[in-house]
């Protein structure tokens, strides 16, 4: 592929001869394109990996409607005013909604099949999403009461790696007016 | 469509200042001020705005869908009538002065963001090119703006010191611009010292990279003179392309900016207009020349004569946020008709290599533009 130095490393391919002696149409072209960005995570976000490098889930708080974001990007997307008050929340949560993944794709770490699930974390007003383990696939359903396990305490790095998935954590399953709102 | 069915003017203008780098804020928290300041001068708020719309490309932080988590800094509940484009804002001003005309809305929000810092822009903005021929051989846009300037220069039409005299009078201006991010004292010699970057391009012809956000709300009729004391009303605006194909074109000329100029009510260069280079009379002319030696090409295809009043913002060679830019020009110009200095004005956006894409918005103190 082409490397960063922005040099043209372009392909072509051309179609079989439609005669003799004649060269055939140019059906593909590969114009391969390779970008580095530098991402700026901004104020908010910057606190809740700081958060996540510690151990813990650090959301915000909307000054109008009250909501609890997380991970928080530094606005209520309702009101469209700044979220300055933080939250800690707690590291417990319920499951709004799951898939099951039975499809392996390239690069896949887990063994299928796996849950991806919406994990609306205690004190939270948005579902956030993790990985459940340590239980059937068959066995998983709304409402199911979760904890995060989180990698050993010197492993810890400002992004989601260090959240390795949710377990059940044994309570009973929320009711599901307590989460309908969340869907 | 070109010229108004129904008055709408510009009656708020706002934006952040422009920055080499804007590491701390993400898009969000570098448009919510500028969207909150922008309501705040005239009184309103997200949920008296009919429509709004924005500019950015998602090229340039390299996430997909930017411009909608953008919307987080209006705040999109209830739901509203949105429209987003992959341009300069000027271009979603545009759109959103189309809707205005149809008449079952009022009010609308404008606004634009770009961060230039994030990556190479020498590669983002060859991906704009043609993508067969030219892209692949990623020319950078230093390099295709060198090869316009040399034109000019072969053509007899300028010479490296009209260049550096643009950088030096939008230098000088932007010493009275708290945002811009260029400013200095240098002099025309001065700046003639400087190193070639691409031959014939100095440091002081090229714009500088720059992180910034714009925000413009428009209003029609009464609800912009209501907002607003002396609404900058928009007498006519256009926009027209050029081929993509570079060696087509004559790049020393500006044909589409004549033509939206054209369309849009200000003459342009041998329309006879009474301004003294044949173009419409204004007060006040904002151009979107990120080059130096585009300024030229821009007057004389706007027919703007050598003491036209040009970019005293210090235009897009004092701060460049792509896809603000040319919204900033458009919000300059109607600055100085809010405020009183001007009773016309002109903003120009482009966009594309060269000059490729240009729009063209004339504004005046009143909305039959009487000169």
């Amino acid at each position: 592929m082409s490397g960063s130095n922005g040099t043209a490393d372009a392909g072509a391919g051309v179609g079989a001869p439609a005669a003799s002696g004649e060269r055939g149409a140019v059906t593909t072209l590969e114009t391969p394109i390779h970008i580095d960005y530098a991402f700026t995570a901004g104020q908010a976000q910057s606190r809740f990996l700081k958060g996540i490098s510690e151990g813990r889930f650090l959301g915000q708080r909307c000054p109008k409607c009250q909501k609890v974001y997380v991970p928080p990007r530094g606005s209520c997307p309702t009101d469209g005013v700044a979220t300055t008050d933080e939250v800690e929340l707690g590291n417990t949560g319920t499951v709004t909604t799951y898939c099951v993944v039975n499809v392996p794709f390239q690069g896949q770490s887990i063994e299928i099949p796996y849950i991806c699930a919406q994990v609306l974390l205690d004190g939270a007003n948005i579902a956030f999403m993790g990985l459940i383990q340590e239980i059937p696939a068959d066995q998983v359903r709304m409402g199911l009461r979760v904890e995060a396990v989180w990698v050993e305490p010197d492993q810890l790095e400002p992004n989601l790696s260090s959240v390795k998935y949710f377990r059940p954590n044994g309570e009973p399953d929320a009711p599901y007016e307590s989460f309908e709102e969340y869907l | 469509m070109s010229s108004p069915v129904r008055p709408v003017a510009v009656v708020a203008f706002a934006q952040a200042p422009n920055v080499r780098r804007e590491d701390h804020r993400n898009e969000v928290e570098m448009l919510m001020p500028v969207v909150e300041e922008v309501f705040s001068k005239v009184g309103m708020t997200k949920d008296d705005m009919g429509f709004v719309c924005s500019g950015s490309s998602d090229y340039l932080v390299g996430a997909p869908f930017s411009f909608v988590m953008a919307l987080d800094a209006v705040g999109a509940w209830p739901p509203m009538r949105e429209s987003h484009v992959e341009m300069d804002g000027a271009f979603a001003l545009y759109e959103a002065w189309t809707q205005l005309q149809e008449g079952d809305i009022d009010t609308a929000l404008v606004y634009s963001f770009g961060r230039s810092s994030p990556s190479q822009l020498e590669k983002i903005l060859a991906l704009q090119l043609d993508p067969y021929y030219l892209a692949p051989l990623w020319p950078d846009p230093v390099g295709l703006a060198a090869l316009q300037a040399q034109a000019l220069i072969d053509a007899g039409k300028a010479t490296e010191a009209d260049f550096a005299a643009v950088a030096a009078r939008s230098r000088r201006d932007a010493l009275a611009n708290p945002n811009a991010q260029v400013k200095g004292g240098r002099s025309v010699e001065e700046l003639l010292a400087d190193d070639y970057v691409v031959t014939p391009l100095r440091r002081h012809t090229l714009p500088p990279i720059s992180d910034g956000c714009a925000a413009i709300v428009l209003a029609a009729g009464d609800r912009a003179t209501q907002a607003c004391e002396r609404p900058a009303w928009i007498t006519g605006i256009d926009h027209r392309i050029e081929t993509h194909q570079l060696g087509a074109r004559d790049l020393t000329t500006s044909p589409s900016t004549s033509a939206a100029a054209a369309a849009a009510g200000l003459g342009g260069s041998g329309a006879g207009g009474s301004g003294p280079g044949g173009g419409a009379r204004v007060d006040v002319a904002e151009l979107h020349a990120p080059f130096a030696h585009q300024e030229l090409i821009l007057r004389d295809a706007l027919g703007l004569g050598d003491d036209a009043v040009v970019n005293p913002s210090g235009g897009a060679l004092a701060a460049n946020a792509l896809m603000v830019a040319g919204l900033t020009r458009i919000g300059e110009a109607a600055q100085r008709i809010i405020d009183g200095d001007a009773e016309r004005a002109l903003a120009h956006a482009t966009s594309g290599p060269c000059l490729q894409q240009n729009l063209v918005c004339a504004l005046a103190a009143t909305p039959e533009g009487g000169a």
